[in-house]
C-alpha cells in the first residue's frame, strides 16, 4: 500500500484480457509467465500486480516499449479500462466504487487526457475542440469560448480559432489537444504518448512547452512514452514497465546510475547521460578547502595532488592555491598573507547544471572544478576522472 | 409412397398436408386482414393524406413555380450553378416530352419514401451499432428484405391494404431501407476509436457521444446509405405501379404489355434523369457539408 497523501495510488492492480479473466487470475498471481498463460488459456496478461503512488504536482512518466501495457495502465486512471483486480485511488477516493454518474463527473472535473493521435473532432473548429470539455459540462457558449481562447493563446495558437484540425500541422494539432485538456482545469493530466507522433524537433519544442507550463500550473501529470530520452527530460520520476510488470521506479538519475535489472540497464546503456545527470549527483569533496589568511597555513594544508580551494569567510569562493604559486610567494613573503596574485582563477559549476554543460570546462581544466551554491560557497567538486567514469557506457 | 424408398425419392410431405398448411396460413392471414385491415389502414391515414397533399401540391402548382422551387433547393444544397443548369435542362426535357405530371407523381412518392426510410433507417442503424447482438438479429432480416422478390411481399401488403399508394409506399420502403440501416451501422462502428475515447475521457454521456461525435463522424457513410436508398426507391417505381401507384412506372408497365418501345424508353429515361438528379444533388450536398471530415489523420 502506498503511503497516504498521494494524488493517485495504485495497489495490486492486475488486468487480464480474455473471455474469463478471473479464472486466470490465480495463475497470474502464482507468477506464471505471460507466454504460458496465453498458450494455455488464450488470455493475455496486460498488467500484473502494479503498485505505486503518484505525488501531487509531479510529472510521473511511465515508460515501456509497445506491448508493455503502458497505454492499458494509463487508461485505468480514468477507467476507460476497468481492472481485473486491484485498487485505484485518486485523492484518497477509490474510483472503482464510483457510480456511472459519479464517474462521468469525475472524468469531467478531475482529469483530462491528451492522445497520441490527438483525438480531435474533425468537424469542429479549433476553438470548439478546445471548448469541448466545457461544452459537455453545459457551460454557456460565451463563457466556454472565452476560456478556450485563453488556453489557445497559452499554447501559442492565438489566431487559429476558426481553423479546422485538418488545416493544422501535427504539432499544432497536439497543442490543440493540450489546450483542450487544460481547458477543463483538471488536477491531473493524462498524456498517452502525447508527443510520440511528432517529429523530433517539434517533439522537443512541445516537451519544453510542457515543462514551461508546468512551472506555473503545478498539475499532476502522468506521461506515457516509449522514448527514454523524453522520459529523462521531463520526468520527476519514471516507472519502467515491461510485459505488464514494473521493473523500476525512480528519479531519472536513479534509473540512469542504478538500473534495477538487466532490462533497465539495456535501456539505459545507450542514453547520453550527460544530458540527464546533474552535476550534484556525482560531485565529491576530494579537494580540501581553506579559508585562512596565512600563506604558511595554506601551504601546510596542501594535499598530495598539489592544490587546494580557497574561500573567504565574507566573500565566498576565490579560486585555487597551487603548490608552485604558494612556494614562490613564501620565498618573497615568508610570513605574508594570501593576496589576489597568489590565487589562480578557475571556472565553477552549479549543482543543477547538467553534465553536458560542464564537460567542456572540466576537460580543459587540470584541476577538479568547484561546485558552488547560490551564495558562492563551495559544496563539492567535480573531477575529470569522476566525470569520465559516469559518462563511460557499461558502468 | 409405399413403393418409393426415401433413398430414391426425397421424402417430402404429403401433398394433402402441404395443401393443409398453405390453406391454414392463407386462411389465418385472410381472417387477420379482414378483422384488422381497417385498423391498420386507418393507422396509415395520416401518411396517406400527406402523400396526397404533397402530390397535389406538386401537380397543382404552375410548372414554372415547381421548377423554380426545385432549382432553389438544388442551389441551396449544392451551391453549384452548373448542377442547377443540368437539373433545369433535365426537367425541361421531361416537360417537353409530356411527362411532367407523371414525373411529379413519382417525385412525390420517392420523396416521401426516402424521408420515411431515413426516419426508420437511421435510428435502426444506430440501435444496431450499439450492440453486436442487435446486429446479429437485424442483419438476416435486412438480407431477407433485400433478396426476397418484391412481388412476394406485395401479396400480403395488398391483401391487407388493398391497391393504392400506401401499399406502394410500404413495398418501396421495405426494398429501399436496408442500405441506410446497414451504412448507418457501419459508419458509427467505423468512427475513430481514439476520438470516441477522447469524448469518454472528457466525461461525455452516451447521448453526447452519439450526437456530438458518432453521428457527425459517420455522416459521410450515412449519406452514402441515403443515396443508395434513393436509388433503390427509384428502381422500385415500376414494380410499385403494378399495385396502383401513379407516376412514371405506369406508362412503362403499359408499354411492356403493349410493346410500345418509345413510350417505355422515354419514361424509363425520365426515371433515370430523376435518379441522376437525386444522386448528384445529395452527393454534392454531402461533399460540401463534410469537407473537414475528409482530412482525417491516419490512426
Amino acid at each position: 500500500m502506498g503511503k497516504s497523501g498521494g494524488k493517485i495510488e495504485i495497489s495490486n492492480l492486475s488486468k487480464i484480457f480474455g473471455k474469463r479473466p478471473n479464472t486466470v487470475l490465480q495463475q497470474v498471481k502464482l507468477g506464471k509467465s505471460k507466454q504460458d498463460i496465453l498458450s494455455e488459456t488464450g488470455h493475455t496478461v496486460g498488467l500484473r500486480d502494479i503498485n505505486f503512488t503518484i505525488n501531487p504536482g509531479e510529472i510521473f512518466v511511465i515508460m515501456g516499449l509497445s506491448g508493455s501495457g503502458k497505454s492499458t495502465l494509463i487508461r485505468h486512471f480514468n477507467r476507460l479500462i476497468d481492472p481485473t483486480e486491484g485498487q485505484i485511488k485518486v485523492d484518497n477516493q477509490d474510483i472503482m466504487t464510483l457510480s456511472k454518474d459519479q464517474l462521468i463527473q469525475f472524468r469531467r472535473h478531475k482529469m483530462s487526457m491528451v492522445f497520441q493521435h490527438f483525438g480531435l473532432l474533425p468537424h469542429r473548429t479549433v476553438v470548439d475542440n478546445v471548448a469541448y470539455g466545457l461544452q459537455i459540462q453545459k457551460i454557456p457558449l460565451a463563457e466556454r469560448t472565452k476560456q478556450a481562447e485563453t488556453w489557445l493563446e497559452t499554447v501559442g495558437l492565438a489566431g487559429y480559432e476558426k481553423q479546422y484540425p485538418s488545416q493544422l500541422s501535427g504539432g499544432q494539432q497536439q497543442r490543440v489537444g493540450l489546450a483542450r485538456a487544460l481547458c477543463t482545469d483538471p488536477d491531473i493530466l493524462l498524456m498517452d504518448e502525447a508527443f510520440s507522433a511528432l517529429d523530433p524537433l517539434i517533439r522537443s519544442e512541445m516537451q519544453e512547452q510542457l515543462l514551461e507550463l508546468q512551472k506555473t500550473l503545478h498539475k499532476t501529470i502522468v506521461f506515457i512514452t516509449h522514448d527514454l530520452d523524453e522520459a529523462l527530460r521531463i520526468g520527476d520520476r519514471i516507472a519502467i514497465l515491461k510485459d505488464g510488470v514494473i521493473s523500476q521506479i525512480g528519479t531519472p538519475v536513479d534509473i540512469l546510475l542504478n538500473p534495477a535489472d538487466d532490462y533497465v540497464e539495456a535501456f539505459v546503456k545507450d542514453v547520453n547521460r550527460a544530458r540527464a545527470v546533474p552535476v550534484k549527483t556525482i560531485m565529491q569533496q576530494s579537494v580540501p578547502v581553506v579559508s585562512t589568511d596565512s600563506l604558511t597555513d595554506a601551504f601546510a594544508a596542501l594535499p598530495p595532488q598539489g592544490y587546494l580551494f580557497y574561500e573567504r569567510e565574507e566573500t565566498g569562493f576565490q579560486g585555487i592555491l597551487t603548490r608552485n604559486k604558494l612556494e614562490a610567494a613564501l620565498k618573497v613573503r615568508p610570513d605574508g598573507k594570501i593576496i589576489t596574485e597568489d590565487i589562480t582563477k578557475i571556472p565553477n559549476l552549479m549543482p543543477e547544471m547538467l553534465l553536458q554543460e560542464a564537460i567542456s570546462d572540466a576537460l580543459k581544466s587540470r584541476y577538479a572544478l568547484p561546485v558552488l551554491n547560490e551564495d558562492g560557497r563551495y559544496i563539492g567538486d567535480l573531477s575529470p576522472e569522476s566525470l569520465a567514469d559516469t559518462l563511460e557506457y557499461n558502468n | 409412397m409405399s413403393s418409393d424408398s426415401w433413398l430414391t425419392t426425397f421424402p417430402q410431405l404429403d401433398r394433402r398436408d402441404l395443401t393443409m398448411i398453405k390453406k391454414t396460413l392463407d386462411g389465418a392471414y385472410r381472417d387477420f386482414s379482414r378483422s384488422y385491415g381497417d385498423v391498420i389502414e386507418s393507422f396509415f391515414d395520416p401518411l396517406l393524406s400527406f402523400l396526397v397533399w404533397f402530390e397535389k401540391l406538386l401537380l397543382n402548382s404552375p410548372w414554372w413555380l415547381t421548377m423554380a422551387a426545385i432549382l432553389g433547393i438544388v442551389f441551396f444544397a449544392t451551391r453549384s450553378k452548373k448542377l442547377c443548369l443540368g437539373v433545369a435542362a433535365a426537367l425541361l426535357a421531361i416537360g417537353i416530352f409530356g411527362m411532367w405530371d407523371n414525373t411529379m407523381r413519382t417525385l412525390s412518392i420517392i420523396t416521401v419514401c426516402t424521408l420515411l426510410s431515413i426516419i426508420i433507417g437511421v435510428p435502426t442503424g444506430i440501435i444496431m451499432s450499439r450492440s453486436d447482438r442487435m446486429q446479429k438479429i437485424i442483419t438476416p432480416i435486412l438480407d431477407v428484405m433485400q433478396t426476397m422478390p418484391a412481388f412476394v411481399y406485395l401479396i400480403p401488403v395488398v391483401m391487407l391494404l388493398g391497391i393504392g399508394k400506401i401499399p406502394g409506399v410500404i413495398a418501396v420502403v421495405i426494398y429501399a431501407v436496408p442500405p441506410v440501416i446497414r451504412l448507418t451501422n457501419l459508419g458509427i462502428r467505423l468512427v475513430d476509436k481514439e476520438i470516441l475515447e477522447a469524448a469518454t475521457a472528457f466525461g461525455a454521456t452516451n447521448r453526447q457521444k452519439l450526437i456530438g461525435v458518432q453521428i457527425p463522424l459517420a455522416m459521410p457513410t450515412i449519406m452514402a446509405g441515403i443515396n443508395q436508398t434513393i436509388m433503390m426507391a427509384l428502381a422500385m417505381v415500376v414494380v410499385a405501379s403494378m399495385i396502383g401507384v401513379n407516376g412514371l412506372g405506369q406508362p412503362v408497365l403499359k408499354s411492356i404489355t403493349n410493346q410500345y418501345f418509345t413510350l417505355g424508353l422515354l419514361n424509363g429515361l425520365a426515371i433515370v434523369a430523376l435518379a441522376i438528379i437525386f444522386d448528384r444533388v445529395s452527393q454534392s450536398y454531402a461533399k460540401r457539408t463534410q469537407k473537414h471530415l475528409g482530412g482525417k489523420h491516419h490512426g
